[in-house]
């Protein structure tokens, strides 16, 4: 590993100087190339998940969640008042579609889908996102009652529509099956009908998750609790 | 036991060469690349962490016993020792093996060096079948980068042919998918292109079968698919270190 060489002061001045001005340079050049947070407009479409296959040389599941991570930067930065609210729905579907086939056993996608993307203000938006929980939920019922169920919880209490409230509950109710559903999951339809509003309900549904240990990730309960905060504090402003 | 001094030789380079400190500065750097990455997760920040470990954890390895073997045997080549080696009174078959043997070597001490971080995310069960079947990968790299450095003349192409080699293996399966697929045009020469592709899978591992990641994340795999993958693998790596034996015999010098 070591090899002979001369003293640095066998190098002539020019080389130094040259060295110097070149390392100089490139530093001034990417310090004016700052990064900027990627906008909504910048979303390209999605690859066909063949393609993110091809691409992953055989780790599908790392793609995946690195692919989550770039999805989640669009329209997303800390000056953002409202993130997300720009994106192409359309396009950003078909990327969480493409993710999903990539590993169909990640969670990733339909937790970002529920509490993020499903969570804009944009009502269309928001029931384009549902539609695609909903739709997905099909597949494996037995582990994708969560974003459904939170889904529920939007339709009544963001979009105020009782009826698809009450048909997303209804699905959880009539086709996840597994005995890991708690019981509150199952009788989505009777907590839907309650005359609660968005807190309490986010409360109970949280607190049962918890409870029932299906949050096992220190940080999905971190990001959880703190929609749970900023719920509260909306909420206390509203009644003020 | 000339075998052995042959096999002890190619460890022995690889630690003066400075491979032990390569493999964990790629330690280090795959396991803070993924903690940074975990703290941008919301869901699944270990599972995040145990994916990105793993997929670039192989990737290290691969790359370094690759470049390791090409390297070594090049300059093995270039310092006229292959000339004296083939002097002494021992089967060239023989030294093809004890030096592939050598590297395999390697290649388990890389796999378990690499699987140690992978316990902190994921159960000892799955964490030991990735690195059985990550040390039988390298075992499968080794033997190809020694065959390709013995028969290819200059060391870009044998490195280049080796990585070629390992990537066409890791992606033909998703290539005869996207052939098969239903957006594929039906007509002769889409036909024409998915049966090639079947031949060129017949002569390849199927290497998207073993050292799977998902292991990590979703529990180890069924004793079958485990056995039936890292089969595939050596009956792969003998095949390679047939062929090269078959070439060294033939060598002049």
């Amino acid at each position: 590993m070591t090899r002979d060489e001369r003293p640095l002061s066998a190098v002539p001045a020019l080389v130094w100087s040259v060295l110097i001005v070149a390392l100089a340079a490139q530093i001034a050049w990417r310090a004016l190339q700052a990064p900027s947070t990627p906008q909504a407009a910048d979303l390209p479409p999605a690859p066909s998940a063949q393609a993110l296959r091809l691409a992953s040389f055989g780790e599908p599941n790392a793609l995946a969640r690195v692919t989550m991570l770039y999805l989640q930067a669009f329209d997303s930065g800390a000056t953002n008042a409202q993130p997300y609210r720009r994106l192409d729905y359309a396009r950003l579907i078909e990327w969480l579609d493409a993710i999903l086939a990539l590993d169909p056993r990640s969670e990733y996608p339909l937790f970002a889908a529920s509490r993020i993307y499903a969570e804009n203000a944009d009502a269309p938006k928001s029931r384009m996102m549902l539609e695609f929980i909903y739709r997905e939920f099909f597949v494996d019922p037995d582990h994708r009652w969560q974003p459904l169920a939170h889904a529920a919880l939007l339709a009544k209490h963001r979009l105020h529509d009782l009826p698809l409230a009450r048909r997303y509950a209804a699905a959880i109710d009539r086709y996840a099956r597994s005995p890991d559903v708690p019981l509150w999951a199952r009788q989505m339809q009777i907590f839907i009908l309650e005359d609660m509003n968005e807190l309490e309900a986010a409360r109970i549904m949280l607190g049962g998750l918890l409870a029932s240990g299906q949050i096992r990730d220190p940080a999905e309960a971190r990001f959880l609790a703190q929609r749970l905060k900023d719920l509260e504090a909306r909420m206390g402003q509203r009644a003020r | 036991m000339p075998a052995a001094i042959l096999a002890r030789l190619a460890l022995i380079e690889a630690r003066r060469g400075g491979l032990g400190w390569l493999a964990l500065l790629a330690l280090v750097l795959g396991v803070a690349l993924a903690g940074f990455l975990s703290q941008l997760a919301l869901t699944e920040s270990r599972m995040l962490q145990a994916a990105v470990v793993a997929a670039l954890l192989r990737v290290a390895a691969v790359f370094l016993i690759a470049g390791q073997v090409v390297a070594s045997v090049r300059r093995e080549i270039d310092d006229k020792r292959l000339e004296l080696s083939l002097s002494l009174p021992f089967s060239r078959s023989k030294q093809y093996l004890a030096r592939l043997g050598g590297f395999m070597a390697l290649g388990v001490l890389l796999a378990v060096l690499f699987a140690v971080p992978t316990l902190l995310w994921a159960q000892p069960l799955a964490v030991l079948c990735w690195a059985i079947s990550l040390a039988c990968e390298l075992a499968l790299v080794a033997a190809a980068a020694l065959f390709f450095a013995m028969t290819l003349a200059q060391l870009v192409p044998a490195l280049a042919a080796t990585v070629a080699l390992y990537l066409l293996a890791r992606s033909i399966s998703a290539m005869q998918a996207i052939a098969a697929g239903p957006l594929a045009p039906d007509n002769v020469l889409q036909e024409l292109a998915r049966y090639a592709l079947s031949a060129v899978a017949l002569l390849l591992p199927a290497l998207d079968r073993i050292t799977r990641t998902d292991w990590l994340l979703y529990g180890p795999p069924d004793g079958a698919s485990f056995m039936l993958g890292i089969a595939g693998a050596l009956l792969y790596a003998a095949l390679l270190a047939a062929a090269g034996v078959f070439d060294f015999q033939r060598r002049t010098a």
